[in-house]
């Protein structure tokens, strides 16, 4: 794995940025103080006149974005996933999503993957809140080069879009030249029988990990990437519920209202199986390096192989 | 779903708006846009008559003289904006929009009600002329700051107008709006603060003090304008122009106004905040509007 290519999502985002900000004049980019470390500085590099930092207000920046989209202007704010989805909640609520304006969120520092920070900045409720938006979309790339492809593809979306990043550098897993992104479209990267493994974000590239593990073991997993939790490829969910027979989801998130409810709601409606949800089991997070905080909390491969051979 | 309408006018509104509408024209404009507040209230048997009453110069101003639109073009790129920050007041803007040609003015009984497009709080989506979805006190100044910001990237000349409530002023996101407005110079901003002195819960003064509010945008670096009587269109029209030959800074119109403004039983009373009339006081309202219309007809 030490040859594996690692970069964190938020990296992707800057970059991806200037891509689409060369592409389409009418994008610029609004951040609330955090440009260093969301990496909407990349954007402020090439386009300074087309970078508004707000300073440290985000439900102010939420409407100065909504009135931009008024005025034909494809705006992106930027924050930690905690201040871009939580602190402003209500105002994407009722100043983006009820008028469903054409407004993208790149929330950064999502999950405790954060590290050091701690609890108050390791946002683990943002899929849980922007889900209940109607009309908003909610995308969590796993890796580089799916974080680029949500960015273009939130561009060409008519609408708000939720675009989850992280902190810690991942291996990229997504590089082949077959690679197509597609919203609301799931990924199987891995064909199994016994079971299926459904995951979002950093532990996608861990499940695959885990599932090489649980093979040694005689476990056949399939494991599928939702890059888009909203809206969910229901097909591809329940199929593979029917084909398999039990599933998994792994989450850097709350186990309540994330991707695992998402696939609860839909298998409960479509195709009652047995879910196993990996994810914060209703606890907050703390300091420490993220890596080590991944492992304490069972969100690293050994942590998921070892949850899912309890269970399966 | 969307509840578009054709649009058509009221004949005797626009011919008058042909011309330089004089005081006279622009009270009676006023008091039409009046019986359209109370008459949409008072069928819905919801909704914030006061504030919208106390709100219908400055809405009558602002779209009859001040503002660059069309309502044969609500979306015109180049169009002055207003952004109904203090949303509950919805009737009043709705009354104006009506009057001024967006959309028939026998459709303001239909307000709230049921299949019908006229919101009880402004949106977008729906309503010919509404520039921003509106209902969530303190988010509409942010809007407005975007509109404003818009134009100066742009390179775009159309100014941005936006109306919030004394009780509003309360919520920090105003003040979020305010600092980043003042700090990026946005001179193509007016914002027009309704100083009624009543919110639902009694005088602002007894609620939570904001006074001194010409002070605290003065603070923000806001040109401060405060008009003594914003139900008097003289002062208005000073109050704007002067807005508009303000440079480098946006401005701050703090006008003091009376809640329920021509409804006798509503001036400055706290219970017309958000009180629908009755079928009996409803007749009495439209009494004291036919009464002040005639007498208008008389000068």
């Amino acid at each position: 794995m030490s040859d594996v290519k690692k970069i964190a999502t938020r990296e992707s985002y800057g970059n991806a940025l200037v891509e689409v900000g060369k592409e389409n004049p009418n994008v610029v980019v609004l951040d609330a103080d955090l440009a260093a470390a969301t990496k909407t500085g990349t954007f402020k590099k090439v386009f300074p006149e087309r970078h508004i930092d707000c300073g440290i207000a985000e439900c102010n920046m939420t409407g100065v974005a909504a009135g931009l989209a008024t005025t034909g202007k494809i705006p992106f704010i930027s924050s930690f996933a905690m201040f871009a989805a939580g602190r402003n909640f209500e105002q994407v609520r009722n100043s983006i999503g009820y008028p469903h304006l054409n407004v993208k969120i790149g929330a950064t520092h999502a999950g405790i993957s954060v590290g050091e920070d701690g609890a108050s900045h390791q946002c683990n409720e943002d899929i849980a809140l922007m889900r209940t938006i109607p009309g908003m979309v909610v995308v969590c790339p796993s890796d580089d080069v799916e974080a680029k492809a949500a960015v273009k593809a939130a561009v060409e979306h008519e609408g708000p879009v939720y675009l989850r990043f992280g902190r810690l550098a991942v291996p990229v897993i997504n590089d082949r030249p077959d690679y197509k992104f597609e919203l609301g479209k799931g990924v199987v990267l891995r064909e199994g029988k016994d079971l299926t493994i459904v995951a979002t974000g950093l532990p996608v590239a861990e499940c695959l990990a885990a599932a090489d593990m649980l093979a040694k073991d005689g476990i056949d997993a399939k494991v599928i990437n939702i890059h888009t939790i909203k809206p969910l490829d229901e097909e591809l969910i329940i199929a593979a519920a029917k084909e398999t027979g039990k599933v998994v989801t792994v989450e850097e998130h709350s186990v309540i209202g994330g991707l695992g409810s998402a696939v609860c709601d839909c298998l409960c409606a479509n195709a009652p199986t047995k879910v196993l949800k990996i994810g914060m089991n209703d606890k907050f997070g703390e300091s420490g390096a993220a890596v080590a905080l991944l492992h304490k909390y069972g969100l690293d491969a050994e942590g998921i192989y070892n949850k899912i051979k309890e269970w399966a | 779903m969307y509840f578009w309408r054709r649009l058509w006018y009221t004949k005797d509104i626009k011919s008058i708006q042909e011309d330089n509408m004089n005081k006279l024209e622009l009270q009676k404009t006023a008091n039409e846009i009046r019986k359209g507040i109370v008459t949409a209230v008072h069928s819905a048997k919801a909704g914030h008559p006061g504030g919208s009453l106390s709100a219908a110069e400055v809405f009558t101003y602002l779209y009859f003289e001040e503002m660059n639109i069309d309502p044969k073009d609500p979306k015109k790129p180049d169009r002055d904006r207003f952004v109904l920050s203090k949303g509950h007041t919805a009737p009043g803007l709705y009354s104006a929009l009506a009057h001024r040609g967006y959309f028939p003015v026998e459709d303001l009984k239909t307000l709230r009600k049921l299949g019908s497009y006229l919101q009880g709080h402004p949106s977008m989506q729906y309503i010919p002329g509404v520039d921003m979805s509106s209902g969530s006190l303190g988010q509409g100044i942010s809007a407005a700051c975007g509109m404003a910001l818009s134009a100066k990237m742009s390179n775009e000349d159309y100014r941005v107008y936006t109306l919030l409530g004394d009780g509003e002023i309360q919520e920090g996101q105003v003040w979020e709006a305010a600092m980043f407005a003042g700090a990026r110079k946005l001179d193509n901003l007016v914002v027009i603060v309704d100083n009624n002195g009543l919110q639902i819960d009694g005088r602002i003064e007894d609620v939570c003090n904001p006074y001194p509010i010409d002070k605290k945008f003065e603070a923000f670096n806001f040109h401060v304008i405060n008009v003594a009587d914003g139900n008097d269109f003289d002062q208005l029209k000073a109050a704007f122009d002067e807005a508009r030959a303000t440079k480098g800074m946006p401005t701050a119109i703090v006008m003091k106004t009376v809640k329920g403004k021509g409804v006798s039983f509503m001036e400055n009373q706290v219970s017309w905040h958000g009180t629908a009339p009755n079928d009996e006081q409803y007749a009495i309202a439209m009494a004291d509007l036919e009464k002040a219309g005639e007498a208008l007809c008389q000068m």
